[in-house]
């Protein structure tokens, strides 16, 4: 008997430190990233022409990688920041093709032209048709695209260099050599 | 000046109308739904915020889509289905029942459940408690004191009403 109300007597006191520990363990956590719906998921399916080419329609069956597809705009400041990082990934022998986001295409062509082009090709998504069936809800976002064409990550944010060493780049050797991941 | 401030928050409230009517439907069940959904499709990017409140280019973009799948005959759980699959749950305020949110659909009842047992439980034992704790002995005593008691008052209130 006297147990039990001793009991009755902490638990309000149990219940608060559970919940403690429950949101102290979440105050690191940027509520702000979402996890991709897409995760695991082939790339959904599109018909886009590329930036430089409006009659070059491509589709997912073009989007076998490894690669990463970057989403981007002229509009986007952030994108402005990752793009030199984006330049030493291309230059590092990284395949990486761009999803021009609701924007122009004169724009967007004077951009590369100006601050270099990291990208194979550029697919034109002036009205964000392949963003929304990407679930981009806000550039930049990388999508890591394995050799079947599988979204295997998404980075939603800026792209810089301690993120890509320290987090992304495990990520990107378990898709571009599958066989070493076994050990 | 305040009332340039005035003309300003005017101008803020006729635009926000205009969006809301720029979709035309074929008719009113067809309106009618398009609210309800806007108002439970949360926006991804100014997060606690849904579609039909935030004016991001985001919200617009996928209130354009649910206005498209709404013309193209789609029912409400197929638009929510749609919206899911490319944004995850989170695009949802009425989350779905599964493993993952039984405690959120359940979790209110189960713990009203508890507390209303604890009450019942702690009513039943303290009532019995109580009741087992007076003596055969303690009871006699208690009830030669209420008798005592009550003669008393009897016989003051005949004294009083010998003085009237």
């Amino acid at each position: 008997m006297n147990l039990l109300k001793t009991f009755l007597f902490a638990l309000p006191l149990l219940v608060f430190a559970a919940l403690g520990l429950l949101f102290f363990d979440s105050l690191d956590e940027d509520p702000s990233l979402l996890p991709s719906a897409r995760l695991n998921q082939p790339m959904p399916e599109f018909q886009l022409g590329t930036l430089k080419n409006p009659q070059q329609i491509l589709s997912q069956t073009d989007l076998k990688g490894p690669l990463l597809l970057n989403v981007w705009a002229t509009w986007c400041p952030s994108c402005k920041i990752e793009h030199p990082t984006l330049l030493q990934l291309a230059a590092s022998g990284i395949t990486l093709v761009g999803l021009n986001y609701k924007d122009q295409r004169p724009a967007a062509l004077d951009y590369l032209q100006r601050y270099q082009n990291p990208f194979t090709y550029n697919l034109y998504d002036p009205k964000g048709m392949l963003g929304l069936d990407l679930g981009v809800y806000g550039a930049p976002e990388t999508y890591f695209i394995d050799a079947n064409g599988v979204i295997r990550h998404r980075h939603v944010g800026v792209l810089d260099g301690p993120t890509w060493e320290q987090e992304l780049l495990p990520i990107w050797r378990s898709i571009a050599n599958p066989a070493n991941v076994q050990h | 000046m305040g009332r340039y401030i005035v003309l300003l928050f005017w101008f803020v409230a006729v635009s926000s109308w205009a969006t809301i009517d720029a979709y035309q439907f074929e008719n009113a069940a067809q309106e009618q739904q398009f609210r309800q959904l806007i108002a439970e499709l949360r926006c991804p990017k100014c997060q606690n915020q849904n579609i039909s409140d935030s004016d991001a280019d985001l919200s617009k973009d996928l209130k354009d889509r649910v206005h498209q799948l709404i013309l193209a005959g789609k029912n409400n759980r197929e638009i929510t289905a749609y919206m899911v699959e490319r944004y995850g749950n989170f695009i949802t305020y009425r989350p779905p029942v599964e493993p993952a949110t039984y405690f959120l659909w359940f979790g209110p009842v189960l713990i009203a459940l508890l507390v209303a047992i604890g009450l019942i439980v702690s009513k039943l034992t303290s009532g019995r408690k109580s009741a087992a704790k007076v003596t055969d002995g303690q009871q006699e005593k208690v009830d030669r004191l209420l008798q005592s008691l009550a003669d008393q008052e009897q016989s003051s209130a005949q004294q009083s009403d010998k003085t009237l």
